[in-house]
């Protein structure tokens, strides 16, 4: 079974982020959107684990979330996909199940 | 491909409703079918017609109601969840209805992926 | 849950007899405290209703979802209902598949003696398996 992973909470201020990159297994899909995106910024405290995270693991950022946050699409750490919502779709319908980490 | 929906937070303080409206009417537009958008928890006032937000703003619960007109969806309130919240039958906006938790459970068996958006 | 009116009894799918042939593994994922908000509460709700359905039910407890389970939770005196006692009925729903974090109990100094169900506890590996082969996540 492969999995799609979302999170959608700052990994600033909670550790869905963390708990997620922990659980999830090698070669699934963690997408990041609300306030999730912000783990996607280059230069944070996050880029380090979102490096690591992208030897193992696909992921992507929801455009349209980073947008609305003032986050232009090159701030994205390396080895994160920019997606809008038909790419978030595609992503929920090639993984056999959708865990929303919350 | 089958998708079933669940909406754990109402529509004004987080924006979880928002992006499950926004992945409901991208599936839609790919050609996937929506087999169900199930409400639960704070999830219910979605379906709360008497809500009016400011006119400048977007209404989740009149586009639900579009969704629900223009394409069929199936939307589905919790009545454990509503009834803890004051929701009933005559302040439900078109194309709501008010069932048991068993449509959750059949959702996710129906459908090929059960999405939760939630806080 | 039975001692009010706000949970429905279970309620069987309408008319497909069909929907009694498919077992999918359900499994309800609780990361959040009691009490400071409602999501355990309705969470466990959501938990009997799918064993009502038949389906191959698991129940994970991690980060502060473990304290979900903490024996000797007295909420009367803060004006809420207990509700922790339904952790133990379920295994008369035949929901016996209680898993916890190793990690997240240890954390928080907790230990198996703390809780009032009996649980299985998986570290991280064996929990990132577990949670890998289910076909529907319910978080909250």
């Amino acid at each position: 079974m492969s999995k799609l992973h979302t999170v959608n909470k700052s990994p600033f201020d909670r550790n869905s982020f963390d708990t997620c990159l922990t659980h999830a297994e090698d070669g699934s899909a963690v997408l990041l959107i609300e306030d999730g995106v912000y783990a996607a910024v280059a230069g944070g405290q996050t880029a380090a684990r979102i490096t690591e995270a992208s030897a193992r693991l696909k992921v992507y950022v929801l455009g349209p979330d980073l947008a609305a946050r003032g986050m232009a699409d090159d701030r994205v750490c390396a080895g994160v996909s920019v997606v809008d919502y038909g790419g978030f779709v595609d992503l929920a319908a090639e993984h056999d199940a959708v865990h929303s980490w919350l | 491909m089958k998708f079933s929906i669940l909406v754990n937070e109402g529509p004004f303080t987080h924006q979880c409703s928002d992006s499950a409206y926004q992945f409901t009417k991208a599936a839609l537009e790919k050609g996937h079918e929506i087999f169900r958008v199930f409400f639960y928890y704070d999830g219910v006032n979605n379906a709360n017609k008497l809500a009016e937000p400011p006119t400048d703003d977007r209404n989740l619960t009149a586009n639900w109601s579009a969704l629900a007109e223009e394409h069929g969806v199936d939307l589905v309130v919790c009545v454990a969840a509503a009834l803890r919240r004051g929701l009933k039958d005559d302040i439900l906006a078109s194309g709501f209805r008010i069932s048991g938790l068993g449509q959750l459970i059949e959702a996710g068996i129906q459908a090929d992926r059960l999405v939760t958006f939630g806080d | 849950m039975s001692d009010n009116n706000e949970a429905p009894p279970p309620i069987p799918p309408d008319d497909d007899e069909d929907e009694f042939g498919v077992i999918k593994k359900f499994c309800y994922v609780n990361r959040k405290a009691p009490y400071g908000t409602v999501y355990a509460l309705e969470s466990l709700e959501m938990v009997l209703i799918a064993a009502a359905f038949d389906q191959d039910v698991s129940v994970v407890f991690m980060d502060d979802g473990v304290y979900q389970i903490k024996s000797d939770q007295a909420p009367e005196a803060a004006g809420m209902k207990n509700f922790s006692k339904t952790y133990r009925a379920l295994e008369g729903y035949d929901v016996e598949k209680l898993y916890v974090s190793k990690e997240s109990m240890e954390e928080r100094g907790l230990t198996t003696d703390d809780f009032l169900v009996d649980v299985e506890v998986l570290d991280a590996a064996a929990l990132s398996a577990l949670l890998a082969e289910q076909e529907v996540v319910i978080t909250s």
